[in-house]
């Protein structure tokens, strides 16, 4: 029997550019041409001064750790513990929930502040997950 | 709001506390309400207000057989019950109604008449946080810790403190789930559950109910128990992702409902006899002491490590035991209010020896809402 899959994520029409942008390879943020706020999770106006002009933007996929857990029970589906769910500060601003990729799961190799790096990691066809891994350099 | 224009005339919890297989969710909030109204003399047919959360205000209404004129069911996690006083009692000043039941109860650990709670994978919470592994309150409300810690030169040790301290006071409590003393070291090598936190610093899981009846100061004298008083109180939300707190250094909502309860109450934190901080999780009374203006931040650890907030310290914190060690069913702002009342009634099992000024501050989602309430027997 396969093992049970991870929660997948549904876009809404406000959402959808964001997983287009995964699934090409792209992290993508919302800036508002009026105020320049930069602001996450999609939505198509400003939540700093309710401008309707917005526009999406690829982000650097850079960012820094901003603090996490190591889960160890009960675990997700789809997840083997123990597995860090990480918050990372993008360099642009916002701030996203993720995983880390390619670093041991524990406070030893996970330092506050450490440098990150977006990773891609596609599900299916129409889903593909933002990872980050420590950056290189 | 006017300051003890209104107050607590009622207030019981379930029968029984902790595993009550026997019980479903619905009955629990029944008899939580039949205490609570048998406590305050009345009778079913003299509540005109009802509030509940969520359980609809027509399903307990309805089961109780009450024809409000008034109904709130607000429902933000744990601390709607906050909110729910904060209410009634803007709603009793303004005469929509006059007598007003309050009620909560969870089928937390047995899950008997409980719907499981789910997030849609459409919500913005399922797509922005369920995909990357949360699952259930322990993966979540633990996240900001880290952050706050090493912004604020905190311990592992300092946080170990506040599940030690509070099985201090569940020890003098008959009725709380966990008695047994435990150590610094008990909790540092407790089973690992979402680190930096370990079992003995996650709430409890377990069954209950409670009920609080409020009504207007001036009937208040009228009633058998020693009326407690609504001195002040506040509200607010944030967000219901936790990875979108403005800061993890801080609860905005935190700092918007208890610096409002504060002013309305017009007390100083020195004149604050009790205080309640909703502990789901070991590092909330740290937020709670900072946020709640208390002290700053980097002296909340130390604070608890001291001691000050143990029996016979300065400011006696979560004497029923708390969320980690007296009961936690799953919205737990309901019996914080509980020992708040117990003790301005004067009746707690660790009493505070004249106690007259008690604040109850209560979380909701993991940071996601709050809710203030100060009470006092004076008035």
């Amino acid at each position: 029997m396969a093992e049970p899959a991870r929660a997948k994520p549904k876009p809404t029409p406000e959402t959808q550019h964001f997983w287009d942008g995964t699934r090409g390879g792209e992290l993508r943020l919302q800036r508002c041409d009026a105020c320049a706020n930069v602001y996450f999770p999609p939505r198509p106006f400003c939540p700093s001064c309710a401008s309707r002009k917005v526009s999406v933007f690829k982000a650097s996929g850079k960012g820094k750790l901003y603090s996490y857990v190591i889960n160890h029970r009960p675990a997700a589906p789809g997840f083997t513990p123990p597995y860090a769910i990480a918050i990372v500060e993008l360099d642009e601003g916002p701030r996203m929930m993720s995983n880390i990729v390619d670093c041991p799961q524990t406070p030893e190799a996970l330092e506050l502040d450490m440098k990150l790096e977006v990773a891609f990691e596609k599900l299916d066809d129409a889903i593909t997950l933002p990872q980050f891994r420590p950056a290189k350099g | 709001m006017r300051k003890n224009a209104v107050a607590v005339v009622g207030a019981a919890e379930t029968t029984e506390l902790g595993v009550i297989p026997n019980v479903s969710q619905i009955q629990l909030h029944a008899d939580a309400a039949l205490n609570a109204i048998a406590d305050a003399g009345l009778k079913l047919s003299d509540i005109d207000g009802i509030a509940t959360a969520v359980e609809t205000p027509q399903q307990i209404a309805h089961y109780l057989g009450i024809t409000p004129t008034w109904v709130d069911g607000t429902s933000v996690g744990g601390c709607s019950f906050m909110l729910h006083v904060r209410h009634a009692a803007a709603a009793i000043e303004a005469g929509l109604c006059k007598t007003v039941l309050i009620t909560h109860a969870e089928s937390g650990k047995s899950m008997i008449g409980k719907q499981p709670r789910s997030t849609p994978p459409d919500s913005l919470n399922g797509q922005f946080e369920s995909p990357f592994g949360v699952y259930g309150p322990p993966s979540m409300f633990p996240i900001p810790v880290l952050r706050y810690m090493k912004t604020y030169g905190i311990t592992h040790e300092q946080i170990a403190m506040v599940a030690v301290v509070q099985r201090e006071w569940a020890a003098k409590n008959p009725r709380a789930t966990m008695k047994t003393p435990i150590t610094v070291e008990d909790v540092l090598n407790s089973r690992m559950i979402a680190y930096p936190f370990r079992i003995l610093q996650c709430c409890l899981v377990t069954d209950g109910g409670g009920a609080l009846i409020l009504t207007s100061a001036d009937r208040a004298r009228d009633f058998p128990r020693k009326p407690v008083y609504i001195a002040g109180t506040g509200e607010s939300v944030e967000t219901p992702m936790v990875s979108q707190m403005a800061t993890f250094n801080s609860s905005r909502a935190f700092k918007v409902a208890g610096p409002a309860a504060f002013r309305e109450a017009g007390i100083a934190h020195k004149d604050v006899d009790h205080l309640m901080v909703y502990d789901a999780f070991a590092h909330l009374p740290l937020y709670g002491l900072g946020d709640l203006g208390f002290m700053p931040h980097e002296e909340t650890g130390k604070f608890i490590a001291d001691g000050h907030t143990r029996p016979g310290g300065k400011l006696p914190l979560n004497t029923n035991g708390g969320g980690l060690s007296y009961m936690h069913s799953g919205m737990y702002g309901m019996y914080a209010l509980q020992e708040s009342v117990r003790q301005m009634r004067g009746i707690a099992p660790a009493q505070v020896k004249d106690a007259k000024i008690s604040v109850c501050h209560g979380v909701g989602g993991m940071f996601a809402a709050s809710g203030t309430i100060i009470f006092t027997n004076e008035k």
